[in-house]
């Protein structure tokens, strides 16, 4: 197996799960566990893939995809934040709803190929031999993702607003006697970790496998929540997480194209058998830096 | 202003009052979503909540398969709202009531072609214990390691296809199959078919086994001691800890009893409605049990009504798919918005609203 080759398709196969992890990554620190992932996600795909193959412009695919899923983690917000419905039991909800959704949606779209996402050109990096082609080759939305992740970084380090999101997830009785929105703070983090779902949903669509086909992200949301878990609830974690997931998905798939005597349901598998793995790992040593009112619903009582 | 007022109980009325209410903004907003799909909303919902059970041509077809679908959903969802009611979240009961399926199969498929009355038995259990066993492994990561339920069950849940794909191509394959992937029909096979019990009812071994788990989760959690510490545990866990209560037992109950129930759904399903081991047999109860346990209240009685009105609604989902070509994949989300309103509706019977005069915040 070229290793330049392995390089680049694992920075392809990473994309998704990192954008949806750390946009969940977000919700979790302003103290929400949406467990909608999936659902935002397979959202993000359906609308993006659409929105693309009938204005032919796959940027306006991801435009779309990021404001239908941030709609949709909305409704989440407003049941979870203004309803005080139960956080778990409504993520699971949107997971279902956004899988119905996308079945609906995407059923008129089956067997049509996206138009694709052109590879950003820039100068001189990707004429560097062997790095150019590795990491200076891709589409605009790879690079995104990992600016992303940097300004997230930057944001929950460096700015006022990083540091009240961080409070309202810590402790939300405190930063509500502070003065600080809870709720707005917490929809605003709802609705950003909806649209970065789907936009990763949006580059399963468009760029990973670019066509339709029903339940196409295939566990991709729950892999991302594990992957927060796994990350200890930075970003520089989830950066590793999503690209050793994307390492594990191409290297299983590359053995499966290669015909080796393992079975391929044992192949297929692995992607879910070692995330099991990690989460155990992680949790063995002590999951450290949850937020401390991580799931908890907020009502504020005066 | 809209103000919230936590009430200090639950309200009695709301709790029963909610899903109806959840029913009827569901076919609200379904009906709306019929109109946007092109088709007239009054009759699609008519076809979906009133022709399987009273249209004069159908309803003789439809009224049986009432119960062949409600007997899965019901039994799953009694598990899972054990588990719930512990605020142990087992969101795997798809990949449990695979497990169930293929382990039972395959301890009935080694002894293929005995008759004897024993068999069948012998394979529920296996499916049982498949299922448990199945769900045994979050349990086992959750009191050893502290790893959270909800993904490593869901992991499992893709796990276990991939293990049905590897069955129903390889070791389970019917050897005189001429190579097609599923396994013997047991339809044919008469000492381990799960036929109807009553012909023209739908009443298999499966739904038998859903109304005994329906009256036994009710004794569990109303009658027994362990069902109180399963209360305790969801509903005060420090408190649960302080009266001695083990939180690792309580998790290996709760995901034991869940996963043995699936396990037993799944044996069923594939012995008698389903007929073989094949990659898609009759699956996807696993997660629409899930609303089925929150639509039930999480309580036996209400989970019996709660599945036998999501058994209607695929019943008349594939009606509506055959009559008024009604895509199949809006009735998926229509089971979803059904969870959704209900959640939302649940507003009144955690909290009063109150109108107040605008506060000096």
């Amino acid at each position: 197996m070229d290793p330049v080759l392995l390089v680049a398709s694992i920075m392809v196969s990473a994309t998704p799960i990192l954008l949806a992890a750390i946009g969940e990554m977000v919700v979790e620190k302003s103290g929400v566990l949406n467990l909608g992932v999936e659902g935002m996600m397979i959202t993000g795909a359906v609308m993006g893939f659409a929105i693309a193959v009938t204005t032919g412009s796959p940027v306006l695919g991801f435009l779309g995809a990021a404001v239908a899923s941030a709609v949709l983690s909305l409704s989440f917000g407003l049941l979870t934040q203004y309803l005080l419905s139960n956080q778990v039991a409504t993520g699971l909800g949107l997971t279902l709803v956004g899988l119905g959704l996308s079945a609906l949606i995407g059923s008129n779209y089956e067997g049509q190929r996206a138009p694709s996402l052109a590879k950003l050109d820039i100068p001189g990096l990707g004429d560097i031999p062997v790095l150019g082609p590795m990491v200076f080759a891709h589409d605009f939305v790879v690079y995104l993702s990992l600016a992303l992740v940097a300004a997230v970084w930057a944001f929950l380090k460096y700015t006022r607003a990083g540091l009240i999101l961080r409070a309202v997830g810590e402790d939300h009785e405190s930063a509500h006697a502070l003065g600080y929105k809870v709720v707005r703070v917490r929809m605003l983090a709802i609705a950003f970790g909806g649209a970065c779902a789907g936009l990763g949903g949006a580059y399963v669509s468009l760029v990973r496998v670019p066509q339709w086909t029903e339940g196409m992200t295939a566990g991709a949301g729950w892999i991302a929540l594990a992957i927060v878990v796994f990350a200890s609830w930075r970003p520089l974690g989830v950066l590793i997480g999503a690209y050793l997931f994307g390492g594990v998905t191409v290297i299983q798939l590359n053995l499966q194209a290669a015909g080796t005597t393992v079975p391929v349901e044992l192949l297929s598998m692995s992607p879910y058998l070692i995330t099991i793995i990690v989460l155990v790992i992680i949790s063995a040593r002590g999951a450290q830096g949850a937020p401390g009112s991580l799931g908890r619903p907020f009502h504020a009582a005066s | 202003m809209i103000r919230l007022e936590k009430r200090p109980n639950p309200s009695r009325l709301w709790t029963g009052l909610t899903p109806i209410l959840a029913v009827l903004l569901t076919m609200v907003v379904g009906g709306v979503m019929f109109a946007l799909l092109g088709k007239p909303p009054l009759e699609a919902i008519r076809t979906i909540f009133w022709d399987p059970l009273f249209h004069p041509q159908f309803a003789g077809y439809s009224r049986p398969q009432l119960l062949v679908k409600a007997g899965p959903l019901i039994l799953i969802a009694i598990g899972l709202s054990v588990g719930f009611r512990a605020g142990i979240w087992n969101i795997g009961a798809e990949g449990q009531y695979i497990m169930g399926a293929v382990c039972g199969a395959a301890v009935g498929l080694a002894f293929y072609p005995a008759e004897t009355v024993l068999l069948f038995p012998l394979m529920v259990i296996a499916g049982a214990l498949g299922g448990w066993a199945w769900a045994m492994i979050p349990a086992v990561l959750k009191t050893r390691f502290g790893t959270n339920e909800i993904l490593v069950s869901l992991m499992l849940v893709y796990v276990a296809e991939n293990i049905l794909a590897s069955a129903s191509a390889g070791w389970l394959r019917n050897p005189e199959g001429m190579g097609f992937p599923g396994s013997r029909n047991f339809k044919q096979w008469a000492a381990v078919y799960n036929d109807e019990l009553v012909s023209n009812t739908g009443m298999h071994w499966g739904v038998v086994a859903a109304f005994i788990a329906v009256i036994a989760a009710y004794v569990l959690m109303a009658r027994h001691i362990q069902g109180f510490n399963i209360r305790l545990t969801g509903e005060a866990p420090r408190a649960a800890k302080f009266s001695g209560v083990s939180p690792a037992r309580i998790i290996f109950l709760c995901l034991g009893i869940s996963g043995a129930l699936a396990g037993m759904a799944g044996l069923f399903e594939v012995t008698g409605p389903a007929g073989q081991i094949s990659i898609d047999f009759g699956s996807g109860y696993g997660f629409t049990a899930i609303i089925v346990a929150f639509l039930g209240r999480l309580n036996p009685f209400g989970i019996l009504l709660a599945g036998l009105l999501m058994a209607l609604t695929y019943i008349g989902g594939e009606l509506a798919q055959l009559m008024l070509g009604l895509p199949g994949a809006s009735i998926q989300l229509f089971q979803g918005m059904l969870l959704f309103f209900l959640l939302a509706t649940d507003v009144f019977t955690n909290y009063r609203i109150r109108l107040t005069g605008r506060e000096v915040a």
